[in-house]
C-alpha cells in the first residue's frame, strides 16, 4: 500500500480595512477611510494587525517552518488577501518574509483569491476577474509562484464559479462540504464540478475542520479538552478508505481565535507528527490532491455555498436590506471608479468591497450571532453601516469634485 | 412677588427644550419684576444666569446629566454611582428634603413646578407654606410614551400634582386637552399659554458651509434638504416620517433627509430606511450640540415636526429662524401659534409625502412658507409669556407685585 492517504492543510490568511468612525462630517471633507486615529479603537487596523501578527502570524509560521523543516511530507497550503499583504508591507514586512521563507521550501502552495477578499463574483464578472488578476500578479512578485488552485471569498461557490475557473486554466477549486449538496456521499474524495471538463473540487470536511476552528477551546464542548491522539484517530477513522480529507480554516485559527494559552499550537505540532507517524499517511498541497486523484464523481452547486453559519449561505453577508442596499450603492459606482484612472479612489473603492465590511452589518443574531459579534469591530452593525454608507458617499463626491462624473446620489 | 420655582435644568445642563423654556421665562418674569428662587437637581454654575438665585438641590454632577434626563425615565434606575441617589426616585425624594429646608427660612408668593420631576416637591411646597401652588405642563407622560398610558408611576405623579394643584398652565391647547381628557381636570382650571422664542438667544452665529458638506454639495446638484432635529423616540414619529420620505422619493428623488439626534429608536430607524431602500438619501448624524446642532438648522430647507404627540416643539421655531418651511403634525401645539406652515396628522404619510414634493419642486412655494413663518415667530415674546404667567399667579395669589 503506498504512501497515499493525504490531509490537505487549507489556511486563508486576511486582514480587512476596517472603516474608522467615519461620520456625516468626514463625508465630504476628510477622504480618509481607513485610519482611525485613535490607536486603541477595535477600527484601528495598525493596532489590530500588530496584535494579530503577535498572538498568530510569527508563532503559527514559526511552527510551520518547524514542522516543513522536520517532516518531508509536511505541506500546506495557503491563500493570503492583498489587504493583509498591503498591511504588512506597511507595518511589519517581517510578517511577510517569514511567509517566504515558508514557500521557498517548495512545499507550500499559495491559492488564488479575489485581492480585495471582495464578493465581486456576485455582482460584476469584470471586477471580480480583475481583482483575480491583481492578486495573481501580487503573489508572482511576492513569492516568484503561479497560483493553479482558486478559492472564492468565504468560500462562496456554485457551479457558475467553478465553470468560469475551469475556462481561466486553474486545476483546482475549494468549497464546503455540504451534507445537504453531497447526500450519501463523503467530502473525503476527489470531485469534478458540474459542467466542467479539467478541475477538480475539493471539499472541506467541516466536522474535523470546525473541531479546531470553532470548538478547541470551548470548555462547554464534550470532547474538550482535545487531545492530538483522539484528534488523529478521528482524522484517520474520518479519512477511512478515502482519498483526501481537507481541514480548511481561517489561518487565524492558530493563535488569535484560539489563543496560545489554550494549547492550539503544541496540539498541532503533536497531530502532525502522530499522523505522519503511518507509513500509509501524508500531506497534499491542494492542487497535488487533484493531480493524484482522480475525481469520483461529479458534483452540482446551482446555488451558492460558502462556509458559515448553520446555513451555509450567504446571508451573513447578503442577508438584510443594509447590507444589500451597501453592496448595491457600492457597485453601482464601478464604471466611473474605473473610468476616473484615480488609482487611490479606485483602490479605496475596491477597499470597500471586502465582505468583512457587510459581515459587520449581520443582524442574525440568535442562530449565529456570538460569531458575528466576536467578530465585530463596531459598537452594532448599524455603526458599521452607517459609517461605511458615509465612505461611499463620499467616494461619490471625490468622483463629481475631481472627475466630473456620477451624481451625489444613488 | 417672590417665586419658587421648582424646575429640572436650565442652559448649558440641559438635555432639551424644558431648559431652554424655564430659562427664557424666568428670565422674562424677571424682568417684569418677579423674585425668583429656581431649584435644580444637581450641583453646576449657571454662568450666564445673574437675574434670580439659582438653588441645587443635590451634589450630583452635571455629568449625570443623560441619568436625570427630563424626557427619557427608563433611565430611572441606576443614573449615578453616588450611593444615595442611584434612582431618579431618590434624587427627587432628596429634591424634595432640600426644598422643605428651604422653606423653614423663605415664604414664597407662589410656586411654580414644571413637569412631573418636581411636581411631589410643589405638592410639599404648598403643604408647608399654604401659598398657590401653579403646575406648568411642558409635556406629559401621554405625550412621552407616544400617545398610551405609560409609565404607571410617572403617570400617578402626574394625576395627583394636577389635581392638587391650584391652577395649572399649559403650553398649548394640545396639552390642556390632553390634561383634561387624561387626567380628568376640569378645563377652567387650566390655562394656555404658549411658549415663545428669542432670536437674540440665537445670534453671535455664522453658518459653517462645511459642517454639512456632502449635503451642500447635493444642494448645489438640485436637492431639497429636510430634517428633523429631535430625540430618535417613539413619540417623535419618525417612522411615520421614513415612510413618508420613501413614497416622496419616488415622486422627486431629489429629496436629501437629515436626521440630527439619538435615541432608543435610532437602529430601529437605520433599518427602516434600508427596507424601503433610500439608506442613500437619509443621514443619520447622531446626537449634536453647538456648531453641528446650529448648522443642521442651517443646512436644511424643510423642516419637519412629525411628533405623535408634542406638548409644543421649540425646534420648529428655531428651524424657521434659520430660514426653513416648516411642516408640522397636527398633534403638535407649536402648529397652533403658526399660519404659515403645512399640516398633516402624524400617520399620513400620503399627505406628508405629498407637502415635501410639493416644497422640493417649487422654490416660490418654499420661500413663501419660510418668509411667512419669519413674520410670525418675530411676534411671539417671552415678555408676553411672563406677562400671562404672572396673571396666573395673581388670579391665585393675595399678594401682588
Amino acid at each position: 500500500m503506498s504512501k497515499n492517504r493525504g490531509v490537505v492543510l487549507y489556511l486563508h490568511v486576511h486582514q480587512p480595512w476596517r472603516v474608522r468612525s467615519y461620520s456625516v462630517f468626514d463625508t465630504a471633507t476628510n477622504h480618509d477611510y481607513y485610519d482611525e486615529s485613535d490607536y486603541q479603537s477595535d477600527h484601528n487596523n495598525e493596532r489590530i494587525f500588530h496584535k494579530v501578527a503577535d498572538k498568530s502570524y510569527r508563532p503559527m509560521n514559526t511552527l510551520l517552518k518547524k514542522l516543513l523543516d522536520k517532516h518531508p511530507d509536511f505541506k500546506v497550503s495557503l491563500s493570503i488577501t492583498g489587504t493583509f499583504i498591503e498591511q504588512a508591507e506597511l507595518w511589519d514586512p517581517s510578517v511577510l518574509d517569514d511567509f517566504r521563507a515558508l514557500v521557498d521550501t517548495g512545499r507550500v502552495e499559495i491559492v488564488s483569491e479575489t485581492y480585495y477578499h471582495s464578493l465581486a463574483f456576485f455582482y460584476s464578472r469584470s471586477e471580480f476577474e480583475n481583482q483575480v488578476e491583481i492578486h495573481r500578479q501580487k503573489i508572482k512578485s511576492l513569492f516568484g509562484v503561479e497560483t493553479t488552485a482558486f478559492r472564492n471569498t468565504e468560500l462562496a461557490y456554485n457551479d457558475e464559479l467553478a465553470q468560469w475557473a475551469d475556462d481561466y486554466g486553474f486545476k483546482t477549486i475549494l468549497a464546503e462540504g455540504w451534507d445537504p449538496v453531497l447526500g450519501w456521499r463523503s467530502p473525503n474524495y476527489v470531485y469534478r464540478p458540474e459542467g466542467t471538463n479539467n478541475i477538480k473540487l475539493l471539499l472541506k470536511n467541516y466536522k474535523l475542520s470546525d473541531d479546531l476552528a470553532f470548538r478547541f477551546s470551548n470548555q462547554g464542548w464534550s470532547e474538550w479538552p482535545l487531545k492530538s491522539e483522539t484528534y488523529t484517530s478521528w482524522v484517520n477513522d474520518g479519512l477511512g478508505d478515502g482519498q483526501v480529507l481537507n481541514l480548511f480554516m481561517d489561518y487565524e485559527t492558530f493563535g488569535e481565535h484560539q489563543w496560545e494559552d489554550t494549547g492550539i499550537f503544541g496540539f498541532f505540532e503533536s497531530f502532525v507528527s502522530q499522523w505522519l507517524s503511518s507509513p500509509y499517511n501524508t500531506f497534499y498541497t491542494v492542487t497535488e490532491a487533484a493531480e493524484v486523484h482522480q475525481p469520483t464523481d461529479v458534483v452540482s452547486m446551482p446555488d451558492t455555498v460558502t462556509w458559515a453559519d448553520a446555513e451555509r449561505d450567504l446571508t451573513a453577508w447578503l442577508g438584510n436590506d443594509m447590507q444589500q442596499e451597501a453592496l448595491r450603492h457600492l457597485y453601482s459606482l464601478e464604471s466611473d471608479i474605473l473610468r476616473s484612472n484615480d488609482l487611490a479612489l479606485i483602490a479605496d473603492w475596491r477597499n470597500l468591497q471586502t465582505s468583512d465590511h457587510v459581515y459587520y452589518m449581520c443582524t442574525k443574531w440568535f442562530s449565529d450571532g456570538d460569531v458575528h459579534a466576536y467578530f465585530s469591530p463596531y459598537d452594532s452593525p448599524y455603526d458599521a453601516f452607517l459609517y461605511y454608507m458615509n465612505a461611499i458617499r463620499d467616494v461619490r463626491w471625490r468622483l463629481m469634485e475631481y472627475h466630473r462624473t456620477g451624481g451625489l446620489y444613488g | 412677588m417672590n417665586i419658587l420655582m421648582l424646575g429640572w435644568e436650565l442652559p448649558p445642563h440641559n438635555s432639551g427644550g424644558l431648559g431652554v423654556a424655564c430659562y427664557h421665562m424666568s428670565k422674562a418674569l424677571a424682568l417684569e419684576g418677579a423674585t425668583i428662587d429656581f431649584v435644580v437637581p444637581y450641583q453646576a454654575r449657571h454662568e450666564t444666569i445673574d437675574y434670580m438665585k439659582i438653588h441645587h438641590a443635590t451634589k450630583l454632577s452635571p455629568l449625570d446629566r443623560y441619568g436625570l434626563n427630563a424626557y427619557d425615565h427608563s433611565s430611572v434606575e441606576g443614573i449615578s454611582q453616588s450611593p444615595h441617589l442611584r434612582t431618579m426616585r431618590e434624587v427627587q425624594r432628596e429634591y424634595t428634603q432640600y426644598v422643605e429646608k428651604m422653606l423653614e427660612t423663605a415664604t414664597p408668593d407662589v410656586i411654580h413646578a414644571h413637569d412631573w420631576l418636581t411636581m411631589e416637591a410643589g405638592v410639599r411646597a404648598k403643604e408647608i407654606t399654604n401659598k398657590p401652588l401653579v403646575v406648568h405642563v411642558h409635556a406629559t407622560e401621554y405625550d412621552r410614551s407616544g400617545g398610551v398610558y405609560g409609565n404607571p408611576v410617572v403617570h400617578e405623579i402626574e394625576q395627583h400634582g394636577l389635581l392638587l394643584a391650584d391652577r395649572i398652565i399649559a403650553v398649548s391647547e394640545i396639552t390642556k386637552s390632553i390634561i383634561v381628557d387624561k387626567y380628568n381636570i376640569p378645563a377652567d382650571k387650566v390655562e394656555v399659554v404658549h411658549n415663545a422664542f428669542d432670536p437674540a438667544s440665537m445670534e453671535d452665529y455664522e453658518y459653517d458651509h462645511k459642517t454639512y458638506a456632502y449635503l451642500e454639495a447635493l444642494k448645489r446638484e438640485g436637492y431639497t434638504v429636510v430634517s428633523v432635529v429631535t430625540r430618535l423616540t417613539l413619540q417623535k414619529g419618525l417612522s411615520q416620517l421614513l415612510r413618508a420620505a420613501a413614497r416622496a422619493i419616488e415622486k422627486n428623488d431629489k429629496l436629501a433627509f437629515l436626521i440630527a439626534g439619538d435615541g432608543d429608536q435610532r437602529d430601529e430607524l437605520i433599518e427602516t430606511s434600508a427596507n424601503l431602500r433610500i439608506s442613500d438619501k437619509v443621514f443619520f448624524t447622531g446626537f449634536v450640540r453647538g456648531r453641528e446642532w446650529r448648522d443642521a438648522y442651517s443646512v436644511s430647507d424643510v423642516f419637519v415636526m412629525s411628533s405623535i404627540s408634542e406638548p409644543f416643539g421649540l425646534a420648529a421655531l428655531e428651524a424657521a429662524h434659520h430660514g426653513n418651511a416648516l411642516i408640522i403634525s397636527k398633534q403638535s401645539g407649536v402648529g397652533e401659534v403658526l399660519n404659515n406652515i403645512f399640516r398633516y396628522d402624524y400617520w399620513d404619510i400620503d399627505k406628508l409625502a405629498d407637502q415635501l414634493v410639493g416644497i422640493a419642486s417649487s422654490a416660490s412655494l418654499a420661500s413663501a412658507l419660510s418668509e411667512g413663518v419669519k413674520q410670525e415667530y418675530c411676534k411671539l415674546s417671552w415678555s408676553d409669556v411672563a406677562k400671562r404667567c404672572l396673571s396666573v399667579f395673581e388670579s391665585k395669589s393675595g399678594n401682588l407685585l
